[in-house]
């Protein structure tokens, strides 16, 4: 069929493809990421709209129907969802992807069944495709449910790897069949039901903190589960979409892997967290400063780095805070905002959470700028931050935090971290940082205390 | 029609434009792009529609509704989140030139 496109939408779609990738790049700069999007939305609705003249299509109202129920609905979830909520919706809308790839996968495999002819390697492609976009399916919802909260963090049993391997290679044994010849409706059905269990069971064992890097991972799945299928089409602009975001997403992946110091393969299969030895002792004593204390230090400060986690999201505080350094700034303080590569529960989720406050983004400063500034900066405040400031990751082999690239907090002429309580960070981890000698602890909620901040630093101005 | 070396010169070429895209941007937008790069696998809506639209039995005509759904759910949903995203960043040099 596909030798008849007509040329016009064979032109569209090698438009959608030019627009993707120019969009892509254009997303790369923030000056002109906005922009980004909006090409490539537009290039989506060139190749959707020119899909409905293809020769030979039937059950448009159908197809118009399915179109409009599923744009509405996660048009409606995406514009509502908060902005801490993203990495588990872009983990949704993925999953969304990799089941529509596995879908087209499962009726061309029915149509080759039924008699269509296909070559071997639209078949070979049309099964691998199948099986990494159903995996990116069911194993994306797990993650969408991790996040959201829905689910334990952990599902781990004895020989869970060796059950995880049976299940992958039945799965195989069935998309094997298929190639070979055995396209009945019950193979395809085993097919995909192993396909998806072993999306789920792979997901399960993996913890909360190691989920961006999965996102990441089933967000390349799917891109290369849709070129596939997009070859079995014989869809130019599937193939280059999807190969698009196929390498792109691996390469974030492996980026994202790189900034929590762990190897995907460790993220897959590893247990985080699994002792390696006694962990050094941290001696000394967590010292308290009142806010009113801290504001004064702070105002009158040259320089101050702030440094937020995920915990000063989750508290709400980033408006807060963002109020706080505008009156810093107006005293002529030099405030600049330091971001690890994994704050946040993905890298530039941060980014994300501040934009939303309305921080410009020329004052955020990557964990590699501001690193060597930190002991010219009077006064680091962290605040939700815990793991990506703890110093033992330098100096405690025997830490599983151990080479993380850290944030170098500690080297700063003073420390005020707000915290809730005592308690250790998403690792579980005691952090060093907060018994250091320059290190002064301003306990409460995020939002309270930054709240605190703020009136302190009026009531100074009003008494001048 | 696309098959053997050409489809292999298509899959190579593409993922390295992809690569190479990815490798200059900077971190503050990895959540946006990989936001944006799910958007973009959403195209997943076009063959879906194919599918749907040469369907014949009632099973084909079932797997590929549910194909368009969450072809269009990706979609739109990647695009509404993305544009959500980028339109907060911006610059103080800018806001104050306003």
């Amino acid at each position: 069929m596909a030798a008849f496109l007509p040329t016009l939408v064979k032109a569209s779609y090698f438009l959608a493809a030019l627009l993707f990738i120019l969009g892509l790049k254009r997303m790369s700069s923030p000056r002109t990421a906005r922009g980004g999007i909006v090409w490539a939305g537009a290039g989506m609705l060139v190749a959707t709209l020119a899909t409905f003249f293809l020769p030979g299509m039937h059950n448009l109202p159908l197809i118009a129907a399915a179109i409009a129920l599923g744009t509405l609905a996660a048009w409606i979830s995406g514009k509502r969802v908060a902005m801490t909520a993203m990495p588990q919706m872009v983990a949704l809308y993925n999953g969304m992807g990799g089941g529509s790839a596995a879908a087209i996968g499962a009726g061309e495999l029915l149509k080759f069944g039924a008699g269509e002819a296909a070559s071997t390697t639209q078949l070979v492609l049309g099964v691998v495709g199948a099986l990494i976009g159903a995996v990116s399916f069911s194993g994306s919802l797990i993650a969408f449910a991790k996040l959201q909260g829905w689910m334990d963090r952990r599902f781990v049993f004895a020989g869970q790897r060796f059950v995880n391997a049976l299940v992958f290679l039945a799965a195989l044994a069935a998309g094997a069949a298929l190639v070979a010849g055995r396209l009945e409706v019950g193979v395809v059905i085993a097919f995909f039901a192993l396909a998806l269990a072993f999306g789920v069971m792979m997901t399960l064992p993996i913890g909360g903190a190691d989920m961006p890097v999965v996102i990441s991972m089933y967000n390349a799945f799917t891109g290369l589960a849709v070129a596939f299928e997009g070859f079995v089409l014989q869809n130019e602009a599937m193939i280059i979409a999807g190969m698009v975001v196929g390498a792109a997403g691996t390469l974030l992946t492996q980026l994202m892997a790189k900034a929590m110091n762990r190897s995907l393969a460790n993220v897959l299969f590893g247990n985080f967290g699994a002792a390696r030895g006694e962990a050094q002792a941290i001696t000394g004593a967590q010292k308290p400063v009142e806010a009113a204390d801290a504001a004064v230090m702070m105002a009158y400060a040259e320089r101050v780095a702030i440094v937020p986690g995920y915990g000063m999201a989750v508290a709400q505080a980033q408006h807060k805070i963002w109020e706080f350094a505008r009156l810093l700034i107006e005293r002529g303080v030099k405030v600049r905002f330091a971001i690890h590569p994994v704050a946040g529960r993905m890298p530039g989720h941060m980014n994300v959470l501040l934009a939303e406050a309305g921080v410009p983004y020329d004052l955020i400063a990557d964990m590699d700028d501001i690193n060597p500034e930190f002991p010219a900066t009077d006064v680091a405040l962290v605040i939700g931050a815990n793991d990506v400031v703890n110093p033992v990751a330098k100096t405690d082999p025997t830490s599983p935090i151990y080479g993380m690239p850290i944030l170098d907090v500690a080297s700063a002429k003073n420390v005020i971290v707000i915290k809730r309580g005592k308690g250790t960070g998403f690792a579980g981890i005691e952090n060093a940082l907060f018994y250091a000698d320059n290190t002064r602890m301003l306990y409460g909620d995020g939002q309270a205390a930054a709240a605190e901040l703020v009136a302190a630093l009026k009531a100074l101005d009003g008494g001048h | 029609m696309i098959d053997g070396f050409l489809a292999l010169y298509i899959f190579m070429l593409a993922a390295f434009t992809g690569y190479e895209i990815i490798s200059r941007v900077p971190v503050i937008l990895h959540t946006p792009l990989m936001s944006g790069s799910n958007f973009v696998h959403g195209i997943v809506l076009v063959g879906a529609m194919v599918a749907l639209g040469h369907a014949q039995t009632p099973l084909e005509t079932a797997i590929g509704f549910l194909g368009v759904l969450l072809g269009a759910g990706n979609a739109a949903g990647g695009y509404v989140v993305t544009e959500r995203m980028l339109e907060m960043f911006k610059s103080s040099k800018k806001a104050e030139g306003k």
